[in-house]
């Protein structure tokens, strides 16, 4: 019985204990540099709850984060590595606004229009890594990092030379191709909430519905765990890695689409990486690679960011304190093994007494 | 002072389990004691107690008549307590001798001393007749060495009580042969051994005394100059056991399997199957015998299609399946049971349930439109875990944790549920404890019955002999003699596998 307890829970029971370590590290850093955390953390949770503005910005923020952890995951449900997250998430992001500027066309073909172009140019982006590392044996790691780099600056070029409308950005994407929503707007006191929001929920369920209910799915995981058994089984392998790199790019793609057709509804030249591919490795690591848990851990990351601005103005504690807990939480994530250890430690004492 | 090592009354329990209820194992100074029981009956558990990896809940552990509290392995390492793991663990890059000194390292001047290292590792392998090249890489050297390199490293630590952890899984008769005379060396040397193993001819052929075990709890000690192979397992199991595979004679039909002239590369681009040509007929079981790696393993990859054949034609019920990928072979009616059942065998992370449809997933009705449907795939593999008695909580259960007996057994089920006209069974019983390879030689006798063609490679030779109906002896990638399995004996498959003629075959 008691096993049975302790499996289901470790895969929760892990991230919770590293968030409550993140913040109680967080804590202890406020207090050496002079700072309340209570007041501190008060003042974050209230800029993630308190105003309907606040929670629009959250959810707006967290949009992108879906996305990104579910392209990561995606990957990693294969054995794969997708550090080019970032790099697909930014193709996507100009093609989408692409055909969102280009093409005048009814909201029902326009929009899903739109956001199929930013899919495909992620896939595309995926697509080559995935069959260099199948075909050549390249590894997947080092190819999407200097994919990252080529997405970057083949954007801006583009961008700078033919789209450029004002200062460093492009026109707005027709109204027929926008995800950005009066009502949303209204009921979060002119937060930029977008439909979005909704997209990402439905990837959610789609991610989880091909990994755990399809026949490509059940293959996916397969060769994710062992390629040698998968081949014995009569699975290709090398197609099922091209497969779950292009559609990891698909959904990095989509989250691109969700700033250049909800959250700004224009591509700008990118000074450097939005960070949102990057930050993804950490949401899928903290949800464990599965759709809840990756809405949860979005939910976690685009409030910790959100709520920072209010930590500044009501509390005076650095937003780079934020970033800080960040990476403290996924510090104490990537060492859950340390987390059973004390776990464990803590359990058998309190069976010896 | 009789005993250098006394374990008494140890209980150690983990949440859910008691895994040592009991026991009692008492070493004396100078002999190898054997330490019996099936897989899973606790016999790693009471070593790594031993060892020190674990805390005992109850008991106590005496060493050279001193209480003693071995609390992890550093401790066990000064009393003199050695272990050869059976997953050596050895740096993989690292030459013999570093690998031996690895963690004591004789050092002059803050820099390692690897020419006084290289003398005592040469000093003590020649005391023992471990032969060892101590600047080869381990990467490049045959298990056997391996595992004379990991004997080496407890004796330089000083080890005068050696733990060998199922040490002849891995090895080749021969490279067997070798290590029990290894085994008396140390014991005249003055070393203790404690063997751990389920193989009861090796306790029969080097043993003093065994301590057997069953589900946790100890069963007891006897002479091994009093015990046969039958009592030993009688208390092994808990029941009596039977040796001989129970079967009728062949009556071998239609021509399933022909091979001919296939020539298989291996990953070094050599031939390592060179020409070989084999056939097996409906309702018989080919044993294939021959030492590991004499192109076994790559004939069994290019059959199945995990491998592609260089040149050559393998022919399956009249269809040629050269070049198949393996979905392809596995739908001409080819079932495999594949030697390394972690690698080829099994998704370890997967339940019992994807496991046992891992061939058949795709196939209507567990695929419907691309969509898996799990109730019928969950219903499917209840009724093979039922009829093929794979002894697991669920199906939903991870296959890691099943033991490898009843993994074994799902992956059987597997693959003889399709009913292949060709069964390739390689090593099917490697590692498994004697219920578990009674019930796989019945399973392969019962689908010879039922009219498929079986071809058993397996290593070891008792195995081919008392299942096999026919045996084909490879050596060096080619089939080089089929006896039938009545007239001929170990002496002489050992001959003919070491490269050998047969007495009465022609010349060359």
């Amino acid at each position: 019985m008691k096993n049975v307890f302790k499996g289901n829970l470790t895969g929760v029971f892990v991230p919770l204990i590293a968030i409550l370590f993140g913040f109680v590290a967080g804590a202890v850093i406020m207090l050496v540099s002079g700072n309340n955390p209570i007041t501190a953390y008060g003042a974050l949770i209230s800029g993630i709850f308190g105003t309907p503005y606040d929670f629009g910005e959250t959810l707006q923020r967290m949009t992108p984060l879906i996305f990104s952890g579910l392209a990561v995951a995606f990957a990693f449900r294969t054995g794969l590595l997708n550090i080019g997250v970032e790099g697909q998430l930014i193709v996507g992001w100009f093609t989408s606004v692409l055909v969102g500027i280009a093409i005048e066309a009814p909201m029902i073909i326009h929009l899903p229009l739109a956001l199929l172009a930013g899919a495909l140019a992620g896939a595309l982006w995926g697509f080559v890594p995935g069959i260099l590392k199948a075909r050549f044996q390249v590894h997947e790691v080092i190819v999407t990092i200097m994919m990252n780099y080529i997405a970057m600056h083949v954007v801006n070029h583009f961008i700078r030379n033919y789209m450029i409308e004002s200062g460093q950005r492009t026109a707005f994407v027709n109204d027929s191709a926008s995800l950005s929503s009066e009502f949303l707007t209204n009921i979060t006191n002119f937060s930029r909430l977008h439909w979005g929001f909704l997209v990402a929920v439905i990837a959610c369920v789609i991610m989880w519905f091909i990994l755990w209910k399809t026949k490509k799915g059940f293959e996916l995981r397969s060769v994710g765990y062992n390629k040698h058994a998968s081949s014995y089984a009569g699975m290709s392998v090398n197609m099922n890695i091209i497969l779950s790199m292009s559609v990891s790019g698909a959904f990095a793609g989509v989250g691109g689409a969700m700033l250049g057709l909800g959250t700004y509804n224009y591509a700008n030249i990118l000074p450097s990486f939005t960070n949102y591919g990057f930050d993804g490795i950490a949401v899928a690591l903290l949800g464990s690679s599965t759709s809840i848990g990756i809405f949860l851990s979005a939910f976690l990351f685009g409030g910790l960011k959100q709520g920072a601005n209010n930590m500044q103005s009501q509390a005076g504690v650095a937003p780079e304190l934020v970033e800080i807990i960040i990476a403290l939480i996924i510090f104490f994530v990537a060492s859950s093994y340390l987390i059973r250890w004390i776990y464990s430690r803590f359990q058998s004492k309190k069976e010896g007494k | 002072m009789e005993y250098v090592i006394e374990m008494n009354n140890i209980r150690k329990e983990f949440p859910g389990i008691v895994a040592n209820d009991n026991i009692t194992l008492q070493v004396k100074q100078g002999e190898i004691h054997a330490l019996l029981g099936e897989n899973g009956a606790g016999k790693s558990t009471l070593m790594n107690v031993l060892f020190g990896l674990y805390q005992p809940e109850k008991g106590e552990i005496k060493v050279r008549g001193e209480k003693v509290d071995v609390t992890d392995p550093n401790v066990a390492n000064e009393l003199g307590i050695g272990m050869v793991h059976q997953h050596f663990m050895l740096v993989q890059n690292f030459s013999v001798t570093e690998n031996i000194i690895l963690g004591s390292e004789p050092t002059k001047r803050g820099a390692i001393d690897l020419r006084k290292a290289a003398k005592d590792v040469a000093e003590i392998s020649d005391r023992y007749g471990l032969r060892v090249d101590a600047n080869a890489k381990i990467e490049d050297i045959s298990v056997g060495m391996q595992q004379r390199a990991e004997i080496l490293k407890t004796l330089y630590r000083g080890a005068e009580i050696l733990i060998f952890d199922e040490p002849t899984a891995a090895l080749t008769p021969q490279e067997i042969k070798e290590l029990i005379q290894i085994m008396k060396n140390l014991i005249s040397e003055g070393k203790s051994i404690i063997l751990i193993t389920h193989k009861l001819k090796e306790i029969l052929q080097v043993c003093d005394r065994c301590t057997v075990i069953r589900r946790g709890r100890g069963i007891g000690t006897v002479e091994v100059a009093d015990s046969t192979e039958n009592s030993l397992a009688e208390m092994m199991v808990g029941r009596e056991v039977s040796f001989a595979v129970e079967k009728t004679e062949a009556k071998p039909k239609d021509q399933v399997l022909s091979i001919k002239d296939l020539i298989v590369e291996d990953a070094r681009k050599i031939d390592v199957v060179d020409g070989l040509s084999l056939d097996v007929r409906a309702g018989e079981i080919m044993g294939v015998a021959g030492v590991d790696g004499n192109g076994q393993t790559e004939m069994i990859e290019a059959l199945t299609g995990l491998r592609q054949a260089k040149s050559g034609k393998i022919i399956v019920s009249g269809k040629d399946i050269t070049g198949y990928k393996p979905r392809k072979v596995t739908e001409a009616g080819v079932g495999h049971i594949p030697q390394d059942r972690h690698k080829h065998g099994l998704v370890l992370e997967f339940t019992v349930g994807e496991n046992v449809l891992l061939q058949t997933y795709y196939q209507k009705p567990f695929t419907k439109n691309g969509v898996l449907n799990y109730p019928k795939m969950y219903e499917k593999a209840r009724k093979l875990i039922e009829e093929y008695d794979v002894r697991t909580p669920n199906e939903k259960t991870l296959a890691r944790s099943l033991s490898g007996g009843n993994q074994q057994k799902a992956i059987i089920a597997r693959e003889v549920d399709r009913s292949p006209d060709l069964l390739i069974a390689a090593q099917p019983t490697r590692g498994l404890d004697v219920g578990a390879i009674e019930f796989i030689h019945k399973k392969l006798v019962e689908e010879r019955d039922k009219g498929r063609a079986v071809l058993l490679v397996s290593l070891e030779l008792d195995e081919v002999l008392n299942v096999s109906d026919r045996i084909a002896v490879i050596y060096e990638g080619k089939i080089v003699e089929i006896l039938d399995a009545k007239d001929t004996d170990e002496k002489e498959l050992g001959l003919l596998m070491a490269g050998g003629k047969r007495e009465v075959g022609e010349p060359q």
